[in-house]
């Protein structure tokens, strides 16, 4: 019952490294009635991590019903005819098992964690809550102040938040990623029971779900439960359509501050409207993320050496790079000034730096050691079939394939410094992007 | 369902205890599958050894420790690291100073040379330490006024005042600023010591590499000196309730009582029991009071701090300014009825049966099972126990949760601090 309000960053950036051994063997395959389903060894632990995808995000909530998707989701965690409210909850806690959920943009994801034996039991119930939820109208305002409370813990209590929020809104003019995931204050507290069932009966379908289980299981087993379980599901025949508008080109560059009297350390942050790994063309993904590494990938970065390292100017600098989503996206670069430096000071300075990286960013050491380190990654996250679990799921979920995860080590290797320049060139570029800043205000 | 007896008895990990030919110990699970190695390792001596009027030594040493060692300064160290995708990181609280280290196999002699060179030769040079300096300054000042942080650092205040626990590990922008190079190398020297360090090692090498890569980063470490003493200290203010004002619309609220430690043979009925409470799962008391039924707090729960001197019990929830006498009163009854007709007998064993059954769940990755070992081993509990923790969950009765509740609850009063601007309180 999170919001993923900030995915994780690099969800999509990983699969497994060809040079280095034995990656995850996995399998695919779609049921009858539509449910896609992957399925990841891991037999070091006889545990097993079940996980249920929706093709459905807050960037799907219909206009006026902000919010509605992650409402939703807590609201699948209230019972269903066959299961009364908490009863599921009871069942996995009581079996060792662990549980919860999560929205993001583009997907909402359902978890369970337990032992192998269980997990026919966790398919049951997770089948059952795709279809058969029954909310009682006594669930729905509890739940509803739980959500608002989330939202002022994350939000109102945060003016660095109320940033993030703002920019985000000043960034996406038309396209619905400029919308909160947990939804904004004023629509949170319109959202009914109504709002909640249409929504499911929608989106809740077999052919809009990635049944995804990885961890101390076969192919052949999976196969046989989830066709015991969610093969019984009748199909509706074809998948909801998202409809997503697109964003115009950007011709502005925009400013914008929050000001609050509890900042004590200003900062600033710069978002640009760059592709993500699914509208890109050109492969231009590949080479946003390997110059997010480059100039803004820790303390061996272009960004740190420059701004942190040789002038001082700044306690701590970097950048990142949203690859995974369905539509165009947002590439940051952020600085924290040091002592005594204004914010346009910072940002000059930091514009100095931008203005230099095709000549001076893209040594070879520099592109090859963040190459290192983006692989290194994928093989890190084999460790994890949580990780694996996830990055599969996202992955699937936001209309990538399963060749696309496994290629991307091969992908990010073969990126040229030239690609490099071109996307630094082409696309962190003023119009394309807001600049914000955190200060103090005087009350 | 009950846990059968082969989830009772059995080990969620094989793990061997290595003496190298050096001398060192070290807890090591070998396992091949994924070709990296994760390393967790805890000294003895934290925070709670700062010099009392520079709070934030401790923290600000392990900042440092990785920003220039050997013939390498900081630039030069981070990218030995860097070019080779090894992660090592280090961080301290009240009572240790630990670390983790991760590399790809074929990294390995590198990885764990610049932990040597991270722990026994680290440079403190001068523009390094400044750097780090205004780093953590401008840290604490992000944090300076989020009602979370305001609670937590009050309720220390409060709860341990007088005593190295009240202190913030952190630090002060002030202590911080005045804190010397002498400092952090006279600390350095108190703690990364021999005899001191508590080591695991999980992942695709075998003992007798292992062996060798041990002596050279911890075998040549100087022999340890006493730290020193942290008086036994007990959880102070029972009984008070105190608001920080900062003008948000929501109450961020902490609440504390008395505890038992990690090493008590008390702990698992206490850890029983504040699973009952306000453990992780959805099934709680508190999460179903406080959250379910009547929708005051996004996240509520309690959980159990064990430190070298001292233990409790404390919990956290946040709500609305308007509702918190309102939580603060379910809170206060939710525990008082545990107190006094303690769980059912059917709750008690599903809280029992999800303990034993999820120990499993934290050992499914490298990097947990290496830090879980290594806390183990800084408690000093023992290799067995976690092929023994499972049965000691299991072996709790209504009576250990009494006297756990009498131990934890027993005056029926708490610390309360809340950030925020509540009313009627």
């Amino acid at each position: 019952m999170d919001t993923a309000s900030k995915p994780l960053l690099r969800a999509d950036a990983a699969s497994f490294g060809r040079t280095e051994g034995s990656g995850p063997n996995l399998s695919a395959f779609t049921l009858d009635n539509g449910l896609d389903v992957v399925v990841i060894p891991d037999h070091r632990v006889p545990v097993v991590t079940h996980m249920v995808w929706y093709r459905n995000g807050s960037a799907d909530d219909p206009i006026g019903q902000s919010g509605i998707a992650h409402f939703l989701e807590h609201l699948m965690f209230k019972g269903t005819e066959k299961h009364p409210a908490g009863e599921f909850s009871k069942v996995v806690s009581g079996l060792g098992g662990q549980e919860n959920a999560f929205t993001s943009f583009d997907y909402t994801a359902y978890f369970q964690r337990v032992a192998r034996e269980h997990l026919k039991t966790m398919m049951e119930f997770e089948a059952d809550r795709m279809t058969n939820l029954l909310l009682e109208e006594s669930v729905i305002a509890p739940e509803r102040d739980v959500v608002l409370e989330e939202r002022r813990m994350r939000v109102e209590t945060d003016p660095s938040a109320q940033l993030s929020e703002a920019m985000a809104a000043s960034l996406f003019v038309h396209h619905p990623y400029g919308i909160p995931i947990i939804g904004w204050m004023h629509e949170i507290e319109t959202l009914n029971r109504d709002h909640a069932l249409d929504y499911y009966r929608r989106f809740y379908t077999p052919e809009n779900g990635i049944l995804v289980v990885a961890g101390d299981v076969t192919e052949d087993e999976v196969r046989r439960l989830a066709d015991a379980t969610y093969g019984r599901i009748a199909p509706r025949g074809k998948r909801p359509v998202r409809v997503r508008p697109r964003e115009p080109e950007p011709v502005a560059a925009r400013h914008i501050t929050v000001a609050d009297p509890k900042v004590e350390q200003p900062t600033m942050q710069r978002l640009y409207l760059v592709p993500s790994c699914r509208t890109a063309t050109q492969r231009d993904c590949y080479s946003l993320e390997l110059l997010a590494e480059v100039i803004g990938g820790g303390p061996t970065s272009y960004l740190y050496r420059k701004l942190v390292m040789e002038r001082g100017i700044a306690v701590n600098a970097g950048a990142w790079y949203m690859s995974s989503s369905m539509e165009d996206t947002r590439f940051c670069v952020y600085a924290v000034p040091a002592e005594g430096v204004s914010l346009p000071a910072l940002e000059e300075a930091v514009d100095q730096v931008l203005k230099t990286i095709p000549a001076e960013a893209l040594d070879a050491d520099s592109i090859e050691r963040a190459k290192t380190r983006l692989v290194a990654e994928t093989i890190y996250s084999t460790d994890s079939q949580s990780s694996l679990a996830r990055i599969y799921g996202s992955a699937l979920a936001i209309g990538e394939t399963i060749e696309d995860v496994r290629r991307w080590p091969v992908e990010i290797e073969t990126v040229l410094k030239d690609d490099l320049a071109s996307a630094a060139e082409r696309y962190l570029i003023p119009r394309r992007s807001v600049t914000g800043y955190l200060q103090k205000s005087a009350s | 369902m009950t846990a059968s007896v082969e989830t009772l008895s059995s080990s969620p990990t094989q793990v061997k205890a290595l003496t190298s030919a050096g001398g060192v110990e070290a807890w090591h699970v070998e396992s091949d599958v994924v070709p990296l190695i994760a390393v967790s390792f805890i000294f003895e001596g934290g925070s709670a050894h700062d010099p009392a009027d520079k709070p934030g030594v401790a923290q600000m040493l392990a900042r440092l420790l990785d920003e220039g060692a050997g013939a390498y300064d900081s630039d030069a160290f981070q990218e030995r690291l860097a070019a080779r995708a090894i992660e090592l990181s280090f961080n301290a609280g009240n009572d240790a100073l630990g670390g983790s280290l991760k590399t790809l196999v074929k990294h390995a002699d590198e990885a764990f040379e610049l932990l040597r060179l991270a722990l026994a030769e680290p440079r403190f040079d001068q523009d390094a330490i400044e750097r780090v300096r205004a780093q953590t300054i401008a840290g604490l000042k992000y944090q300076q006024n989020d009602p979370g942080v305001m609670a937590t650092r009050r309720f220390f205040e409060e709860g341990f005042a007088g005593h190295p626990y009240g202190r913030p590990t952190s630090g002060t922008p002030e202590s911080v600023a005045a804190i010397t190079r002498d400092d952090l190398v006279a600390m350095h020297r108190a703690i990364i010591a021999r005899g001191r360090v508590k080591v695991a090692v999980v992942g695709a090498i075998g003992a007798d590499n292992l062996s060798a890569l041990l002596d050279k980063v911890f075998g040549s470490l100087p022999e340890a000196k006493p730290l020193s003493r942290i008086e036994p200290a007990s959880l102070q203010k029972l009984g008070s309730q105190i608001v920080v004002d900062i003008d948000v619309p929501q109450s961020v609220i902490r609440f504390g009582m008395n505890g038992i430690a990690w090493r008590d043979p008390g702990f698992i009925p206490a850890y029983v029991l504040n699973h009952i409470l306000g453990g992780g799962a959805f099934t709680s008391r508190l999460f179903q009071e406080v959250r379910e039924k009547r929708g005051l707090a996004y996240s509520v729960g309690t959980s159990l701090v064990s430190y070298r001197s001292a233990a409790m019990t404390w919990g956290y929830t946040a709500t609305k300014n308007e509702r918190v006498v309102e939580a603060l009163d379910v809170i206060a009854g939710e525990m008082a009825k545990l107190t006094s007709e303690g769980p059912s007998d059917e709750e008690l064993q599903k809280a029992k049966d999800y303990l034993i059954g999820s120990y499993a769940l934290g050992f499914d990755t490298s990097t947990k099972i290496a830090h879980t070992l290594a806390q183990i081993a800084f408690e000093g509990l023992g290799i067995d126990y976690i092929a023994r923790r499972n049965a000691l969950v299991g072996a709790v009765t209504q009576a250990d949760i009494r006297g756990a509740a009498e131990r934890i609850f027993g005056g029926g009063q708490m610390l309360t601090v809340i950030a925020g601007r509540p009313t009627g309180v």
